[in-house]
């Protein structure tokens, strides 16, 4: 028998979760397709810490709600995409640091990502205005309009404290799924989740691609999700690389082409955009029937201001030596700021805890004796 | 509108002949009663194919040859069988494999829990709804239209061959839409009658009233009855049937999977007057799960009651409802609806008769009964630790047997002769193959190899071009 811990489960988001993992434990027909239904079989109580650690190792690739012979109008109404994709978001603002920011930025997210972004450049403009309008559209220099010390005084502390605050939330996701099942972290879980994080397993429906519009399987949604996390990746490598030359050589802005500022902003700044604009493509096509009932717009609000981080980089990269530059210096920084604002608050969250989830699962994988399917992928060889 | 092959049913018969036929040239329509998301009859429900192969692939972990699979399937059919479609079957089911995977179906190992049949049973990832997806979407991309919400409820068969049908649109609303549509050739498969109460009580009596339906609602048997009312041979006899006890609670139809009980060989099974009326330890539970379903139809009610104490609570596949659970037994009784004193004096006279012994649930182990009428032979340990729980049985029906004849192309025999341009697939003939008793995973494997010979047979019984060898 499976139980559901109903004192244990707060909110009815988790006790609709536990109540289809309850139907899916005795049916199983899923356990192919991604990490979910291996974990979701080692247990049989369903506790607040199991349910939230399921929902965030959900990668919402979609298969399982059409390929599930208990999906609506069945009257069983089991949709696990959809529950999951609910409690995350619900989780998220739970797990966030301080608890009081989080619903906050769950509620009005689109907005405060976008006021702040306005207010941030309409604050440089305003500082260039005052101070030498003429560096605004002359000279290709952005230290003239915003002087590199008075960034540094503007980010260097939102940053920060928006990795305390993730921080902190990512320890409060792993101390409630501990409650549940307590795992150490160990270095070979890390090293498989990263594996696992790198290649996006399991947002592919075991093999088959993901299915976010309809039964028809398709691949490009992971790649438009390579092309955003990779692009970013490479970004935030280009503004560190920035950082290090800054203070280390001694060598301030602005680099050649040829610069690792460059090398690595540039591909980084395409792979944002063309990724993030796949991305809200497929969430605009999505089926409706995968839609958490409730959403927050919290996940609208991080793709868009990611295509915005990479637009802006972009078009500054290119326009620098025109009269535009200012403004699109201006505009490119109330973007960061409100991507650092909105980041412990927001869908960015879900990285995190999905790595966490990762490494749970896998340091489970390996301590329990429990076979796991392997997904079969297209062409695979039969021995 | 006219087409080459008409196809009744939705299911993976269906689909096999569709795609089939449209590969070889024709201009196919599946007419299904389903509506689109409920599509697909029992096959939703499914989730592996029993193959012959001789070596393992990785997934399969060994092989399964031919004979070994007609020893099985002579064994629970006692040789009930088609010996000729029988090893056809057989053997064709060699090709299903590739078959199934080059129409974009995956397969996975055997699923936690079923662990026994990881060696002869391809198991379909993600289960036989996405199986089925596949085969749509194939059949889409090859061209077969598809009409939902759809049944087939009249054919015109003068004398075996095949002149057209009625369709009715959307007959389960208010207004349904008749259409007569002429076609080349037909295609019946469409499964069996088990969602058909009234059919089921000419076998069973009143008693048909109480089963669950394991399986989709829309398997009512109408084009069975209406190829045996045009003079097709039968097969099979109405009351029989492959029933399994499920959970009482389960809805009255489309449980599926989920409502099975594996409990009973760890506790004792009690009707609803409180008494015990068969071996609950005989066998190990996969060899006899399928006579608790006539066992509990035998009964007052057709109910029974699973007793277990905590000792066995986490042995067996997790159950989708919770138990009736109580610290006591007449707490238990009272939840359940059976007299306390009749339930307290069976559970006191079974723990009485429980001699000791090493309780291990994967052999026949030594813990038995001694003087008890009927005996538990294995697995018999005193039900005295609390808390105690119930879980209630009813029969849940599988599929029904009675079909029409065929021959090896699929072809529908009417008074012995094949039928020129009626073809059957699936449930609604598997009953040549499959007399009597079940072997898992056999129903994919008679609709898969029927549903390609039909498709194929047709397409080609239709156009002159030379039959492909
Ligand atoms: C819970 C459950 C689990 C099972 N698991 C397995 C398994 O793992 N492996 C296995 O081999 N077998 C399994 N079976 C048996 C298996 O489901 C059947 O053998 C198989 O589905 C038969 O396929 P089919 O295409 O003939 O019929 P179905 O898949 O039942 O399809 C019949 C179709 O006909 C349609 N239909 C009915 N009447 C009409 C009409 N008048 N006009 C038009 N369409 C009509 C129905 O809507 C349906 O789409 C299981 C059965 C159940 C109930
Ligand atoms: S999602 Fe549906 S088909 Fe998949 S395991 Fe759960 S209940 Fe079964
Ligand atoms: S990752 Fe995909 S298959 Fe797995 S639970 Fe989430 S939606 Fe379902």
């Amino acid at each position: 028998m499976t139980r559901v811990d109903l004192p244990s489960l707060a909110t009815a988001s988790q006790s609709e979760v536990a109540r289809q993992m309850q139907v899916c434990n005795a049916c199983r027909y899923c356990e192919g397709l991604c990490a979910v239904f291996p974990a979701m079989e080692r247990r049989r109580v369903f506790t607040e810490g199991d349910v939230d650690y399921l929902a965030n190792l959900c990668h919402n690739c979609g298969a399982c709600h059409y390929d599930c012979q208990y999906a609506p109008p069945h009257p069983f109404a089991v949709n696990v995409p959809q529950a999951m994709a609910e409690l995350r978001e619900e989780s998220y603002a739970r797990f966030a640091w301080p608890q009081a920011l989080g619903p906050v930025f769950a509620r009005n997210g689109v907005w405060i990502a976008l006021v702040s972004a306005l207010a941030v450049a309409g604050f440089i403009l305003g500082f260039a205005l005052l101070a030498d309008p003429g560096a605004l559209t002359a000279s290709g220099d952005f230290y003239a309009v915003m002087p590199h010390d008075a960034m540094v005084a503007v980010f260097a502390p939102v940053f920060l404290f928006s990795l305390l605050a993730l921080a902190l939330s990512l320890r409060r996701f792993w101390r409630t799924a501990d409650d549940a099942h307590p795992v150490p972290v160990t270095l070979a879980a890390l090293w498989q989740a990263m594996r696992e994080a790198a290649a996006l397993r399991y947002f592919d429906g075991g093999g088959m691609g993901c299915m976010s519009q309809s039964e028809r399987p398709d691949r490009h949604r992971r790649t438009f999700h390579h092309l955003t996390f990779y692009g970013f990746l490479l970004c935030f490598a280009s503004t560190s690389s920035g950082t290090l030359m800054h203070y280390l050589l001694d060598w301030p802005a602005p680099y050649p082409w040829w610069a690792p500022p460059k090398l690595l902003g540039v591909p980084g700044g395409l792979g944002l955009v063309i990724g993030a604009a796949g991305l809200i493509w497929y969430d605009w096509r999505r089926d409706p029937a995968l839609l958490p009932e409730r959403r927050t717009g919290m996940g609208a609000a991080f793709t868009w201001t990611l295509l915005a981080l990479g637009a802006t980089g972009l078009a500054l990269y290119w326009l620098r030596e025109t009269p535009a530059m200012g403004v699109l210096l201006a505009v490119h920084l109330g973007v960061v700021f409100a991507f650092f604002v909105t980041m412990p608050y927001g869908k960015f969250v879900h990285g995190l805890y999905r790595f966490a989830a990762l490494v749970r699962h896998a340091h489970e994988g390996r301590a329990h004796d429990v076979q796991e399917a392997e997904a079969p992928t297209e062409g695979r060889v039969r021995t | 509108m006219s087409y080459d092959v008409l196809i009744a049913g939705g299911g993976n018969a269906a689909l096999c002949a569709a795609i089939c036929a449209a590969r070889g040239g024709a201009r196919v329509l599946v007419a299904e009663a389903a509506p689109k998301a409920m599509r697909g009859g029992n096959t939703r429900h499914t989730r592996n194919c029993r193959v012959a192969h001789d070596e393992g692939n990785g997934i399969l972990t060994g092989p399964y040859p031919v004979d070994e699979y007609l020893d099985d399937l002579m064994r629970v059919t006692k040789g009930n069988t088609d010996t000729e479609l029988a090893e056809l079957t057989l053997q064709r089911s060699k090709e299903i494999w590739d078959f199934l995977e080059a129409q974009g179906v995956r397969f996975q190992p055997s699923l936690g829990g079923t662990l026994s049949l990881g060696r002869t049973n391809a198991f379909f990832l993600g289960g036989g709804r996405s199986m089925l997806n596949a085969l749509y979407r194939m059949a889409e991309d090859l061209g077969v239209a598809i009409r939902y919400d759809t049944r087939v409820a009249a054919i015109e068969v003068e004398d075996g061959f095949f002149l057209g049908a009625t369709l009715e649109a959307e007959w389960d609303g208010d207004h349904p839409r008749s259409e007569r549509i002429e076609a080349r050739a037909f295609v019946a498969a469409s499964g069996g009658f088990e969602a058909n109460l009234d059919w089921l009580e000419e076998g069973w009596g009143p008693a048909a009233r109480n089963f669950l339906i394991r399986g989709t609602p829309y398997n009512t048997g109408g084009v069975l009855r209406l190829m045996l009312d045009a003079g097709a041979d039968r097969v099979g006899e109405a009351d029989q049937c492959h029933a399994v006890a499920v959970d009482g609670r389960a809805p009255k139809f489309d449980g599926g999977i989920v409502t099975r009980l594996d409990c009973v060989p760890f506790g004792i099974v009690v009707n609803a007057q409180g008494q015990r009326f068969y071996d609950e330890g005989e066998d190990f539970w996969p060899k006899r799960y399928a006579i608790w379903g006539r066992l509990v139809a035998a009964q007052p009610d057709q109910i029974g009651h699973v007793i277990i104490d905590a000792k066995s609570a986490d042995l067996f596949m997790p159950s989708v409802f919770p138990p009736e659970i109580d610290d006591d037994l007449d707490g238990l009784a009272g939840k359940i609806g059976v007299a306390p004193d009749t339930l307290r004096k069976t559970v006191d006279d079974f723990n009485a008769a429980c001699r000791p012994g090493t309780f291990d649930h994967t052999i026949h182990d030594d813990c038995r009964t001694e003087g008890l009428d009927p005996p538990k032979s294995h697995w018999a340990r005193p039900i005295e630790t609390p808390p105690f729980r119930a879980y209630t049985l009813r029969p849940g029906i599988t599929f029904t047997y009675m079909g029409v004849r065929v021959n090896r192309d699929a072809r529908v025999l009417f008074d012995g002769t094949a039928s020129p341009n009626v073809f059957a697939a699936g449930e609604i003939m598997a009953g040549n193959v499959l007399g009597q008793g079940y072997l898992a995973g056999i129903g994919m494997t008679i609709g898969t190899v029927f549903g390609r010979i039909a498709g194929e047979t047709a397409a080609r019984a239709i156009s002159n071009r030379e039959p492909a060898s």
